[in-house]
């Protein structure tokens, strides 16, 4: 499966209410959430972002509260993919249950630059600009977090296979 | 081969012997909690699971505790999805209003967790359970609501970074301040998918209390659990709240850690963790005098009697400063009736102070105490990120609740000491 868009930079740590604050947690609907996806930070940024945009930051991306509303409201404001050095653990587990693809990359970060028009190959890791004067490969994905992916989710994979 | 506690109960909820470091393991979970945030997602989940029934009716725990007394009618359409799904599932431990408080206080008081128990909740500081010497360790809805209806999750092992505090406590230092020195020393990726074991001279001597606060903050440093070997304090606090015993486990002597990480408390003072981040942590002597308009006392972290107790040392025939905000929110209502007997209330109330209902209050800045641009707080509760607690330039400094008591009166940080 591969992802393209225009590149959107991050820093270290972005917490969970940079990704949305806790005031809209009075909300479940993932299109309403989207609405304020990054609003404090960047108040530009749903307005601008275009379906399939990567997000690329540095490390510990994510970190904060277990709301779920965060990878939902990125993934329903369009990002494609996240690219980081690291996530934090919570996160990582809510973005592969829900199915917004992401991605860990040492290189990324400095790598590419914000605009950037990229595409990500998620079954070799391998992102690029579309110029092709880019290029990184991610780590790869644990092989059971893979057939998560595959299956579509957390909810498909447990219907599939009956349970764990 | 020798495990640590959290490898014993990772090993005996997934059925082995033995267990290690990055191997993921199918785990059966003994308790499975959300709040009115995350429960409605995880119901979600569970309907699109195409789940009849819950796995045990006596294994959950949904306490609306975020933005209650409803805030408003999504927050109020939140509360009613949860209370119907409890009532049609007959769920043993639904909190309603007038029962409800702070999941993280709510439950050990209630006697739902014992040492030994394997708990995941729909939030982020579950880790607090770590405290009793159990596993817990928070996650998304989508997990939660799979848990709901399979009673199983999977995990990967962490691996344990051990904290071991030594000396004596310095007057007015407590186990806030223990942690937030930690965080300091860690930073909030430094164990990021590991364990935190809290032990030592100093851990062995902190009441329950202490330790919930120490635990809950494990999260603050990416951990995945924070844990404390269980021991006659924690039986102290079981009995007559549990009928089940639990398993006192222990790390074996020969058991592996990553890092070993040695804090000497003798010379120790109140910490205090600055604008933006829980980790930007300094002694309260460092702390330029800033001017304050809110004072929180309350969360997980810090809402317990023993922390109510604890600052009203300090507010005795005191006032709070003009022009500062004092919130006082108990964690429970037994706390708050506990609170009223013993005098704690009146307190509060002649220093000033506003008391909540049991709540979340202002900790998530959306309800009970919200920051207004170029707002500063100090809050006994567990994050400052941008934002927190309110407007996006509004700042909140993180502190024990003496400090936190020690600040209301001066109207600026200040340590215990200067009273």
């Amino acid at each position: 499966m591969k992802i393209e868009g225009m590149v959107w930079k991050f820093g270290d740590h972005v917490d969970t209410d940079m990704i949305i604050p806790a005031r809209y947690l009075n909300l479940s609907d993932e299109h309403e959430l989207s609405k304020y996806c990054f609003i404090d930070v960047r108040p530009d940024f749903v307005k601008e972002v275009r379906v399939g945009d990567i997000a690329v930051a540095g490390v510990n991306f994510g970190c904060g509260s277990s709301r779920e509303h965060a990878p939902w409201a990125m993934k329903a404001a369009g990002v494609g993919a996240v690219i980081a050095k690291s996530f934090a653990r919570i996160f990582y587990r809510n973005a592969f249950n829900i199915g917004l693809p992401i991605l860990e990359s040492e290189d990324a970060a400095e790598a590419f630059s914000e605009g950037a028009r990229t595409s990500v190959d998620l079954e070799t890791g391998e992102i690029k600009t579309t110029d092709k004067e880019t290029r990184v490969f991610a780590k790869p994905v644990p092989d059971f977090m893979r057939e998560i992916i595959r299956a579509g989710g957390l909810v498909a994979y447990i219907k599939r296979e009956g349970s764990f | 081969m020798p495990m640590t506690i959290t490898e014993k109960i990772l090993a005996a909820h997934a059925g082995k012997e033995t267990v290690s470091p990055g191997e993921l393991v199918q785990v059966n979970v003994d308790l499975a909690l959300a709040n009115d945030i995350t429960a409605p997602l995880a119901i979600n989940v569970f309907h699109d699971l195409e789940a009849c029934d819950v796995f045990d009716r006596e294994r959950i725990a949904l306490v609306p505790d975020h933005f209650v007394p409803n805030k408003d009618i999504e927050s109020a359409q939140q509360v009613k999805l949860t209370r119907e799904f409890a009532r049609k599932h007959r769920i043993k431990h639904f909190f309603e209003l007038g029962e409800t408080g702070i999941e993280h206080v709510i439950l050990p008081e209630k006697g739902l967790i014992s040492p030994g128990d394997l708990v995941i909740g729909a939030d982020s500081h579950t880790c607090t359970y770590g405290a009793l010497g159990a596993f817990s360790t928070g996650m998304g809805s989508t997990d939660l609501g799979a848990i709901l209806a399979t009673g199983k999750t999977w995990l990967k092992v962490p691996a344990a970074i051990k904290l071991v505090y030594e000396g004596l406590l310095p007057p007015w230092v407590e186990g806030k301040d223990l942690i937030l020195y930690t965080l300091g020393i860690l930073g909030v990726a430094g164990a990021v998918y590991c364990s935190l074991e809290f032990s030592g001279e100093v851990i062995r001597k902190l009441s329950m209390s202490q330790r919930f606060t120490m635990a809950n903050m494990a999260v603050e440093a990416g951990a995945k659990n924070g844990i404390f070997e269980p021991d006659e304090i924690t039986k102290g606090y079981i009995e007559g709240r549990s009928d089940r015993p639990g398993a006192f486990l222990r790390s074996d002597p020969d058991a592996s850690y990553d890092q070993e990480i040695k804090i000497a408390v003798d010379d120790m003072e109140p910490q205090v963790a600055l604008p933006h981040s829980p980790d930007n942590v300094k002694p309260v002597s460092e702390i330029d005098p800033v001017a304050l308009d809110q004072v929180f006392l309350g969360s997980c972290t810090n809402g317990r009697l023993e922390d109510l107790r604890n600052a009203t040392r300090l507010l005795k025939g005191r006032k709070v400063a003009d022009g500062v905000r004092f919130i006082v929110i108990p964690g429970s209502p037994s706390i708050y009736k506990e609170a009223i007997k013993e005098g704690i209330i009146e307190t509060f109330l002649d220093a000033g102070a506003v008391i909540g209902p049991p709540c979340c209050g202002p900790c998530l800045g959306g309800h009970m105490g919200v920051l207004a641009d170029g707002e500063r707080a100090l809050s006994t509760s567990n994050r400052n990120f941008v934002g927190r607690m309110g407007h996006p330039k509004s700042e909140v400094y993180l502190a024990s609740p003496v400090v936190a008591a020690a600040s209301a009166v001066m109207g600026r940080i200040a340590s215990p000491e200067e009273l």
